[in-house]
């Protein structure tokens, strides 16, 4: 190769004729554990202040140090906030990844990089930028080399800032958000900044074809991850107790909740708290604390992973026979085994569906948006006490861990259902009544019995709560009839439930021949491709389901439609399998699978090419 | 009176039958029927209501006993080995329950030696109770990882792996009251039961109990003949339940201990053949280490150190259990939701 030099005048594609406003996705590429998190976020918050829509998807390794991550920041002038593929400037900053990074852009791309990975001429059809980062960095006094490295992140935010437009003073307010209580840091960091963008200035000439251009469209709006928000609506459903075990992606719901509880559950005189969080043993001995804890009257939760939903599987069994409530939050990761633990997918609904021996299925509650990680986890509390059973939420990675833009959470309505439990006082009416209380009787003709709670001084109060066979006066029983008779009634029980927890929700083209069904975070890919769809001739119905059992308008879905595809992140159409067994059977033809597994989210390109192949376009 | 001395109903007016449950269904004889009257016995005789006690257990013949027990009390009956974890999770949602804990040799040295272990490390407040017989009775006989080593099996084969000593291991875990007792020895349990359900943290009691049916043979070491043969009984224990006891005039001097439990009540320790201070660690360690080694069961007393705060207090909980506050306590009020969305914006 030539010097340098000739190669830029030789190979960079010629300056775009037009500019891409507020409609492209940026990658970052970086090394794991350099500290570029928060000059992606820094840059994810200054385009969000500048009223533009963005979302971000972090993929990062399962690695402390060393290994190589990226960070996606799409912005969408109209508001899509699912991950895209196409990537439109790639910053590259990692030698073990920078070719194959520089690869995955669109032509007529901008790729901005590490000078000495001198990736000028690779491509002939994008346009160029190298910046020596390390060097530019030696120009900020005082620093030492650990700093400096941690500075090239902001580096690359400033030349970003000034190719994009980006403006300076958001990226000032979004560095104070992020450094809240360090406003040193804060001007260290506009140093690297201003570095970046000033050597953007000097070297890059004529437009890079893509701007951010201010707009209105986030006003009012917040950026928050899945589990922040599930965090946030466990403090709203009233939870008291939290037993967790370290998991990746579940772990920052737990630290969320502790820091947020710290904040609100303490007597400010005293300094004494009304929430209690263990880091358990591991997840046998989550789970089993949130059963003591609930059986004994608190709200409980733990928050895991599939390989602790597997561990929790045996008490997930205990407290739907015995019928203890608990809230477990299940953020999936790809599997099977341990998978790629930092890569999302929807491959845990047939496990925690039918979670434990013998004939036991669960509740779920399948959130769409980080709006419904906060409902949906509050309102888990009040199904998992009415219900007497655990009820498990249903997140993923990507929900979880990526930050999302959303509606501020609206401040819940109702109050708690604290479900069907029996006070001193209530006994003592009844027993006058000349009704003796039974722990497993079904009294109200729904399958759901009453409780006491542990402390009760009633006489009748008094159970011993049970895994082992037991009949409706909670008294141990090997005979088949009275056996039978109980498992009936938690089955009736769960018809309730299936009509009680949160219904589909349907929009689009109602009469539309062709459906689609989605759940979970799969929910932001299917808006566009609709409308990506719609646009193209292929008008839809879009159902998305929250709860399992899944509600009887599935089947009233289905039955008007020719054709339904189901999209799910998994390899198996686990949910499929699971409407196959529950739908009338001469419905089940109808459903055709769109299934994406392979770790990363799935993009609405992806459905409206299974859809439009399925529908035979093109 | 029907037994001159004996009161018919405790301080708090109940009789000895409000504190008694279900008929049991263990065979005749077994060493675990007589831990049930002892517990019923302790309960009885320091008046505590019985609704105030939560009862917990895990699986096996000894985790059918809280159904024998103070039927009035709530229980949870829960999963082979995990009782630990059902325990510490009820014990921070209502910390003015008294709980006690009932399991077997298998639940806590086997399939639950993980849980038993970080129960200890956490100091719950808790009475744990194994009922040690060193083999499997509900599932027929199997060795249990307290048999002895070189012990028969009665199908002929022999146990070539060491048993797990749960006091030493509880000494190591940090376990401020470590208590080894007989289910035959019935004053000594029913003490040692009363100085457990006083001390703020967990207190274990193994309690050496006879499988009747498949490990009272001569060559074990947890058989009624072989423990009253081999037993070194440390001190006689006494539970003092007044702040201000007057010492027992009979004794001389010296041959009292006392060591205080919580809210003034005492355990007293009245010396025996030799001196043993259960205050201090390694020689708790090297006294249990020697009666291995000579086939020696001590009973008693052998460890105690009340200094740790229970864990309920090391999470600061408030002194309201949390199963009773109000649902304006619980749930996150309307300005903490707007504080946290304004900083989302």
């Amino acid at each position: 190769m030539g010097s340098s030099a000739e190669v830029r005048t030789q190979a960079q594609a010629a300056a775009p004729a037009t500019e891409r406003v507020n409609d492209f996705t940026i990658q970052v590429a970086t090394v794991n554990g350099t500290g570029s998190q928060s000059s992606n976020n820094v840059l994810m918050r200054a385009i969000f202040q500048m009223g533009v829509p963005v979302s971000g998807k972090n993929m990062f390794p399962s690695n402390i140090k060393g290994l190589p991550t990226w960070f996606a920041v799409r912005l969408s002038k109209d508001g899509y906030v699912a991950r895209r593929k196409e990537l439109d400037v790639s910053v590259c900053m990692n030698p073990k990844t920078a070719r194959k990074d520089l690869a995955w852009l669109e032509p007529g791309g901008l790729c901005v990089y590490d000078a000495p990975l001198a990736l000028e001429g690779v491509r002939s059809d994008v346009r160029y930028l190298g910046v020596p980062f390390a060097k530019l960095m030696e120009r900020i006094p005082n620093a030492d080399n650990r700093l400096r490295t941690l500075l090239v992140n902001m580096a690359y935010v400033g030349v970003l800032a000034e190719l994009l437009r980006i403006e300076e003073a958001e990226i000032e307010r979004a560095l104070g958000k992020q450094f809240k209580s360090k406003p040193k840091a804060v001007s260290l960091n506009m140093q690297a900044v201003k570095l970046g963008a000033e050597y953007a200035r000097g070297h890059f000439q004529g437009a890079c074809g893509y701007r951010v251009e201010r707009m209105q469209a986030t006003a009012g709006k917040i950026i928050v991850d899945g589990n922040t928000a599930a965090a946030i609506g466990a403090l709203l459903g009233g939870c008291g107790v939290l037993a967790w075990y370290p998991i990746t992606p579940s772990s920052s719901l737990c630290e969320a909740l502790i820091d947020l509880a710290g904040k609100y559950r303490v007597e400010p005189e005293s300094g004494l708290k009304t929430f209690a969080a263990v880091q358990a043993e591991d997840e046998l001995a989550s789970i089993g604390m949130v059963l003591g804890a609930a059986w004994a009257g608190a709200r409980a939760m733990t928050a895991t992973s599939g390989p602790g939903i597997s561990l929790m599987s045996e008490w997930a069994g205990y407290a739907y026979y015995a019928e203890i409530p608990a809230v477990i939050v299940d953020v999936q990761r790809a599997g099977p085994s341990t998978g790629l633990p930092t890569r999302t997918q929807q491959a845990d609904l047939l496990q925690v569906y039918y979670l434990s021996h013998g004939d036991t299925k669960q509740l779920c509650v399948i959130p769409g948006t980080v709006q419904e990680c906060c409902e949906l986890t509050a309102a888990a509390f009040d199904f998992a006490e009415r219900f007497q059973a655990p009820v498990f939420v249903l997140s993923d990675l990507d929900l979880g861990m990526n930050n999302w833009m959303s509606d501020p959470f609206p401040y819940p309505e109702r109050p708690l259902d604290r479900g069907k439990v029996l006070t001193e006082e209530r006994l003592r009416e009844l027993a006058k009544q000349g009704k003796p209380y039974y722990r497993y009787e079904d009294a109200d003709a729904d399958g759901i019995p009453y409780r006491t709670l542990p402390g009760n001084a009633h006489p009748d109060a008094a159970f011993l709560t049970r895994g082992s066979g037991h009949d409706w006066k909670g008294q141990y029983t090997e005979d088949p009839a009275e056996y039978r008779h109980n498992l009936d009634r938690i089955a009736r029980k769960y018809e309730t439930a299936r009509a009680a927890l949160p219904a589909p929700v349907l929009e689009g083209d109602l009469e539309a021949e062709v459906g689609l069904l989605a759940f979970g975070s799969t929910h932001a890919a299917v808006l566009e491709a609709r409308d990506r769809l719609d646009a193209a001739g292929v008008p839809t119905a879009y159902l998305r389901l929250r709860a399992l059992p899944p509600h009887a308008e599935v089947e009233a879905f289905v039955r008007r439609r020719r054709v339904v595809y189901l999209i799910e992140q998994n390899r198996d159409a686990q949910m499929k399998t699971i409407l196959k067994s529950e739908l009338p059977p001469e419905l089940a033809p109808r459903l055709k699978s769109i299934l994406h597994y392979g770790g990363m989210p799935i993009d609405a390109r992806t459905v409206v090419e299974a859809v439009r192949a399925g529908e035979g376009g093109s | 009176m029907s037994a001159p001395g004996k009161p018919k109903a405790n301080r708090i007016g109940l009789p000895r039958e409000a504190y008694t449950g279900g008929p049991s269904t263990l065979c005749p004889g077994c060493g675990h029927d007589s831990i049930t009257n002892e517990i019923v016995a302790a309960f009885f005789e320091l008046g505590i209501p019985p609704h105030r006690v939560a009862k917990f257990s895990g699986i096996g013949c000894s985790s059918k006993t809280p159904g024998y027990f103070l039927s009035r009390a709530q229980g949870l009956n829960g999963t082979h080995g995990r009782m630990p974890s059902v325990a510490t999770g009820a014990n921070l949602a209502n910390r003015a329950l008294k709980p006690i804990g009932v399991t077997g040799d298998g639940d806590t040295a086997s399939i639950g030696l993980g849980q038993f272990c970080h129960l200890l490390r956490r100091n719950v407040e808790l009475v744990y109770v194994i009922e040690n017989n060193g083999v499997y009775g509900l599932t027929k006989g199997q060795f249990s990882a307290t048999a002895d080593l070189g012990s028969e099996h009665k199908s002929g084969g022999v146990n070539q792996q060491t048993p797990i000593d749960c006091c030493r291991l509880a000494i190591e875990m940090g376990c401020g009251f470590v208590a080894r007792g007989f289910s035959a020895d019935r004053a000594q349990m029913v003490e040692l039961l009363k100085a457990a359900l006083n001390f703020p943290g967990t207190a274990l009691i193994d309690a050496i109990s006879p499988c009747v049916t498949f490990n009272n043979h001569p060559s074990s070491t947890k058989s009624y003949a072989y423990v009253k043969a081999h037993e070194i009984v440390l001190h006689e224990v006494g539970f003092v339940e007044d702040a201000a006891p007057l010492p027992d005039p009979k004794l001389a001097p010296g041959e009292t201990r006392e060591l205080e439990l919580h809210g003034g009540a005492r355990i007293r320790l009245k010396k025996l053949a030799a001196d043993y201070d259960p205050t201090r660690r390694l020689g708790a360690l090297q006294a249990l280490e020697e009666a291995e080694g000579g086939g020696a069961v001590l009973t008693g007393l052998l460890y105690f150190d009340a200094s740790r705060k229970p864990f309920a207090e090391q999470c600061r909980l408030v002194e309201t259990p949390l199963a009773g506050l109000p649902s304006e306590s619980l749930r996150l009020p309307r300005e903490a939701l707007n504080e946290i969305m304004a900083d989302l914006m």
